[in-house]
């Protein structure tokens, strides 16, 4: 049995529906004007950063140079002094990380609009996170750098201050979203207020709080590398000084270094993240 | 009587049994969260031993910090106000020139990784990937490639290519291409088996399946990634200037180096204008191409 169509009556579809054949002109000339400007303006970017060829050519050839000196990367001999850049860049992230959250928490309860049901104060609250939040961590430690000098107490605050915003923004989330049957459950049960917020709210918003914590750790450990390039302290500082006296064996081997640290953390978080959500409360 | 005595008999023992099975349940999770707890403390401890961090440090750090942020703010008096604002952002020319720089920096950062995201995609997305060694290989690739920091690969850029914004746009596309190329893989992951199937049964070769199945259904995420990621590279492409590779951070950097307080406020509003912009406008055509927001999942 075949659906062959004559071409008449092919014709005759076309002219009766003619937008299931055809999109409409204006949608057609709308997506080429679309595609026509993001090409204009890639062009023109392109022309901004001064991309010739033969400046690629060149610094191609210059990248392959460098990488045949990255090889074979090599520790200098001084492998402890570069562990113990990467423990001080794990305890920045780290304690960047717990310092955000013992400020969010407080903060993350006004935000939340169960809390405080004012909706104007809400509204400025959650703004002034999202405000913060458009400042990169490298900033931070350039500005705590010059205020409280060198050093990986510096990349601890930088960590924190550029953490404290969303962290807010996520807890305020958390406790918006908690299950009122549970705290009435609870609270039926004959519990005094303390005991509500212990059994009714805190099994429910602690897991959520917590993985947030850890994804937002494994992101801290990436950027608390690089924060020692602007002399807060960590790994980052010893990559760039490597790279500034072209010690590139030096400089390959803390790269793998770092690549090897963020997968292991990554792993461990994430195993430690499915347990917590499957642990926690299934609403 | 005595039947109903030795049944309060049993369930009085039973209830025992529960109540004894019960605390060394609790005994045990309890033993489980001090231990976790002492881990906990121990980690502050160490971390705080490593980093030099303490509370007293803590206490002197932050008025400190504050004095700086505070000077930054310039003097606006209500009687010479637009004078005032004037001084204040007198460079706002070249400034806003950097911006431009910076934002086009991202885009075409974001652009040239996306195309190179897209070419590996296929590939790293274990449904669709013609063979498990190519699978293996690309997405150990992407890893590699959005592993490895923006400015690490900033700085090696720079020494190959010059100083300037060449360089950070190629750190920003080399990042780019490794975080995106994931998430196009996720992507792909998901799609709808039967337009595939619908496509190999009309004989359409491999590259014809990923074209024509695959591709318009993932088209709007692929572009609400983009877009989501065109946010995150202008706040990297702001400090990529730090190593010399283009921006508006090459007059940060030199404006706290040479503490030129105003200026760093000056120029921080810019930046926090900017990206609040690009963020609102990126989000609402977000929303509009896939209707939900993927930071909260699909």
């Amino acid at each position: 049995m075949t659906t062959a169509i004559s071409a008449d009556r092919l014709k005759a579809l076309q002219q009766a529906h003619p937008q299931v054949f055809t999109r409409p002109l204006a949608a057609r000339l709308r997506d080429w004007g679309l595609w026509a400007a993001c090409f204009a303006l890639l062009g023109f970017g392109l022309w901004w950063i001064n991309a010739s060829p033969t400046r690629i050519w060149d610094g191609l050839g210059k990248l392959g140079f460098l990488v045949r000196f990255m090889w074979p990367p090599s520790d200098g001999g001084v492998f402890w002094e570069h562990a113990y850049a990467m423990m001080e860049t794990l305890a920045m992230a780290f304690l960047g990380t717990v310092v955000a959250a013992v400020v969010a928490l407080p903060l993350g309860f006004l935000g939340a609009k169960n809390v405080v049901p004012n909706w104007l104060f809400h509204f400025s609250l959650r703004r002034g996170f999202d405000t913060l939040r458009g400042i990169d961590s490298l900033v931070w430690a350039l500005i705590f750098v010059s205020a409280v000098g060198m050093g990986p107490f510096a990349g601890v605050l930088a960590i924190a201050v550029s953490d404290v915003m969303v962290f807010s923004k996520l807890f305020a989330e958390a406790i918006e979203n908690v299950e009122r049957k549970q705290i009435e459950g609870v609270r039926s049960a004959g519990a005094s207020p303390v005991q509500t917020l212990r059994l009714g709210v805190f099994p429910q918003v602690f897991p959520v709080m917590l993985s947030h914590l850890l994804y937002f750790f494994e992101g801290n450990v990436r950027s608390a590398t690089i924060l020692g390039i602007v002399g807060a302290g960590g790994i980052g500082l010893q990559l760039s000084d490597r790279i500034r006296i072209n010690n590139w064996d030096e400089a390959a081997f803390i790269i793998l270094m770092i690549l090897v640290t963020v997968a292991v953390i990554d792993n461990l978080s994430r195993r430690i993240r499915t347990k917590l959500i499957d642990a926690a409360p299934q609403v | 009587m005595t039947h109903a005595h030795a049944l309060a008999g049993t369930s009085s023992s039973r209830i025992a049994d529960f109540e004894h099975r019960y605390q060394t349940e609790r005994r045990t999770r309890g033993l489980w969260t001090l231990l976790y707890l002492v881990l906990f403390a121990g980690a502050v401890v160490g971390s705080m031993q490593v980093s030099d961090f303490n509370p007293s440090k803590l206490m002197n750090g932050l008025p400190k910090a504050w004095n700086y942020i505070y000077g930054t703010f310039p003097t606006l008096r209500w009687e010479t106000l637009g004078a005032d604002i004037a001084e204040w952002y007198w460079g706002i020319r070249y400034w806003l020139r950097l911006l431009v720089e910076t934002v086009l920096m991202s885009f075409v950062g974001t652009v040239l990784g996306g195309v190179v995201a897209l070419a590996l995609c296929f590939f790293a997305s274990s449904n669709l990937a013609p063979n498990k060694a190519l699978c293996f290989i690309s997405r150990r690739t992407l890893e590699f490639l959005r592993t490895v920091p923006e400015l690490v690969f900033a700085l090696i850029f720079v020494y190959a290519f010059g100083l300037g914004p060449f360089a950070g746009v190629l750190a920003i596309a080399v990042h780019t291409a490794g975080s995106l190329g994931k998430l196009f893989a996720e992507v792909n992951e998901n799609v709808d088996e039967r337009p595939i199937d619908g496509v190999r049964a009309a004989g359409g070769s491999w590259p014809m399946i990923m074209r024509l199945a695959v591709v318009p259904q993932a088209l709007p995420n692929y572009a609400s990634y983009l877009l989501l990621r065109f946010e995150i590279n202008v706040r990297g492409a702001a400090v990529l200037g730090v190593v010399g590779a283009g921006g508006i951070g090459e007059d940060l950097y030199l404006a706290i180096r040479q503490f030129e307080y105003p200026d760093i406020s000056a120029i921080m509003l810019l930046l926090i204008a900017t990206t609040a912009v690009i963020d609102i406008t990126c989000e609402s055509i977000r929303h509009r191409l896939i209707g939900h927001d993927l930071g909260k999942g699909q």
